[in-house]
């Protein structure tokens, strides 16, 4: 899949460049795992978000989701598709409608999909209580009477409230204090086993990735540089930049603490990205080669995939096994 | 215990939590001591106008010469007379009704018109956003004044083309906070999650957009009577607006103000009463801003 969004200027609006968000990001989802999404900053992790949802169209790929085209579908049967996925948005302060109290803005997507008020109402309040706020204390406030995790629980719940299969999380903790993280991040898990849930987890934050992910994709200037399982990766990081990321976690341990971090320097703008490798340009391994063409994404293990030309033994190895 | 058992919300007596948006803004209006005062007057003023066939003592256009600029306080006329010996408190009432309309209906106009271009222009942007707000760049280059008299003076005198002048001039005002509102609104992550539940257009602009965009183009408009009636009363003082021998504070100004140096206080009547009126209006789209704030 690829985003790319233009640079406009000048008053007839005319395109002058692009940002190239995402580029060439390729995955599948599968039914009740975990899919988290980690990268710096910056890296297009969002606009994948809402690429996934079709709330921005992309430029080129496809958008499958249980068979059914997405990115092709008309417009009754995008909405009838938009109940099985639903989004949970980073900014808690932003992503209720001040105007709204937290019942009315938890049943709106079911008037939308044309359910009776006050049955709809009803189902808000319940699934309120399900998030852990009491519908008789907070289903009658206003979006500012509400801390930041309670917000958090209220955008849960609007996600919630059409019964999705689906759910993106696109940094849903990420503005909240540590304590109230793993609140919410336990309430998370909760309902994904009581809904059989399947979760697209987007972070910057490694910590909350291993905690909640199957597998994990990590992303770097709107490229996957690596993909495994959870626990292949936390074990063995491949790709120069997974280790640097892994590698800049502070250590709790005081001997083990680093004079230098592991990572220097902003990523390259994605409006003009380097030739071949994007992470080239950061990376302490970097060879003549990485700049003619980017390394493709090839399986170095059973669950594990790197982008990067130091690992072209152990991938044709792998290949050779095959 | 009975009194540990009773929900934290209940034991709040302000106008906290439970309450729509619209009745705590009206509470608030109604604990505000100064827009009070100006809501007030502002009452007063306009039921004057619209009573005044009833309230006038004299038919506000028959003068008689003997009693020409007779001072405030005199036998029979409370506010004098004017240079042709009209009274001037009949005058001043029937004024206002003439001012009122020439200066509200601009103003309602603006904000109808002005809030559909403006929140069609931001919400759908590209084009339309660029087509729109340059048009209104055109009108809103020229200052209010200029424009209403350029206008105005094209047009000719007459009331209805008084309308038409200031409407101009109030339109692209309107528009301009409505796009800017509209497109900060619209980029808010609520709008996209409604988006993600479903929601047509039509329902993101009337539970979503609207509500929100809605109170700052109130309270602006709110502001702009002030100056549309100072507009208007300006128009009829330069013999642009309400024509001769109708009431309008502007035009009793303008016909008054050779008398001065006659009488120094009558032909000062219509000007206060503009000065007072605009200043009540100035004072409540204050309080209203304040009242519809969002306090966390």
């Amino acid at each position: 899949m690829r985003k790319h969004f233009p640079l406009r200027g000048g008053v007839l609006q005319r395109a002058y460049g692009w940002v190239r968000a995402v580029d060439g990001v390729s995955f599948d989802v599968y039914p009740t795992e975990t899919l988290g999404i980690v990268g710096e900053s910056g890296c297009g992790k969002s606009t994948l978000a809402r690429l996934l949802l079709r709330l921005i169209e992309p430029d080129a790929g496809s958008l499958t989701f249980g068979g059914e085209d997405v990115r092709g579908a008309s417009r009754p049967r995008m909405k009838r598709l938009r109940r099985d996925m639903q989004l949970v948005f980073q900014d808690p302060y932003a992503s209720l409608n001040p105007r709204l109290t937290m019942e009315d803005a938890v049943a709106f997507s079911l008037l939308v999909h044309g359910t009776p008020r006050g049955e709809a109402r009803e189902l808000a309040r319940a699934l309120l209580g399900r998030v852990g706020l009491d519908p008789r204390l907070y289903g009658r406030r206003y979006s500012h009477e509400l801390s930041g995790g309670q917000r958090q629980r209220v955008n849960i719940a609007r996600a919630l409230v059409l019964d999705p299969k689906l759910l993106v999380l696109d940094e849903p903790v990420s503005a909240l204090d540590k304590s109230v993280q793993a609140q919410v991040l336990n309430l998370l898990q909760d309902l994904k086993v009581e809904r059989a849930l399947t979760y697209v987890f987007i972070s910057h934050d490694l910590n909350v990735i291993e905690y909640v992910s199957s597998r994990v994709l990590v992303m770097y200037l709107g490229e996957v540089v690596e993909a495994g399982t959870a626990d292949a990766l936390a074990q063995s990081p491949k790709h120069p930049y997974t280790q640097a990321l892994f590698a800049s976690a502070p250590s709790m341990d005081p001997d083990r603490r680093m004079d230098r971090p592991p990572l220097a320097g902003d990523p390259p703008n994605a409006i003009d990205p380097p030739s071949g490798c994007r992470f080239r340009t950061r990376c302490a391994f970097a060879m003549p080669r990485c700049g003619d063409a980017p390394p493709p994404l090839r399986p170095v293990g059973a669950t594990h995939e790197v982008a990067c030309y130091l690992y072209e033994a152990d991938a044709a190895e792998v290949a050779r096994r095959r | 215990m009975a009194i540990a058992t009773a929900l934290p919300h209940e034991l709040e007596p302000v106008a906290g939590a439970p309450m729509s948006y619209w009745r705590t803004v009206a509470w608030r209006l109604a604990h505000d001591r100064m827009t009070l005062v100006a809501g007030s007057a502002l009452a007063l003023i306009v039921l004057s106008a619209v009573l005044a066939p009833w309230l006038a003592p004299y038919d506000p256009n028959a003068g008689s010469i003997r009693l020409r600029l007779a001072p405030v306080g005199a036998p029979a006329h409370i506010l004098g007379t004017d240079e042709q010996g009209r009274d001037m408190l009949s005058r001043l009432l029937w004024g206002g009704r003439m001012t009122l309309v020439a200066a509200l209906t601009p103003v309602l106009i603006g904000f109808v018109l002005g809030t559909g271009l403006g929140v069609l222009a931001g919400y759908v942007g590209g084009l339309t956003n660029t087509l729109v707000m340059r048009t209104m760049d055109i009108f809103y280059a020229f200052p209010a004044v200029l424009l209403a008299i350029a206008i105005s003076g094209a047009l000719g005198p007459g009331l209805p083309n008084t309308l038409i002048s200031l409407s101009i001039v109030f339109v692209p005002r309107v528009v301009r906070v409505a796009e800017s509102a509209t497109v900060q609104v619209k980029g808010l992550e609520y709008i996209a999650a409604a988006r993600a539940s479903g929601a047509g257009v039509g329902a993101i602009m009337r539970h979503h957009l609207f509500a929100n965009v809605l109170g700052p183009i109130l309270v602006f408009a709110s502001t702009q009577v002030s100056l549309s009636i100072i507009l208007a009363a300006g128009l009829s003082f330069l013999g642009l607006g309400v024509t001769p021998p109708a009431a309008e504070w502007g035009l009793m100004l303008n016909t008054l103000r050779q008398s001065i140096y006659v009488n120094a206080v009558v032909p000062a009547l219509p000007g206060l009463a503009i000065f007072v009126t605009s200043m009540a209006f100035n004072l409540l789209s204050d309080g209203l801003r304040d009242a519809m704030e969002i306090r966390a």
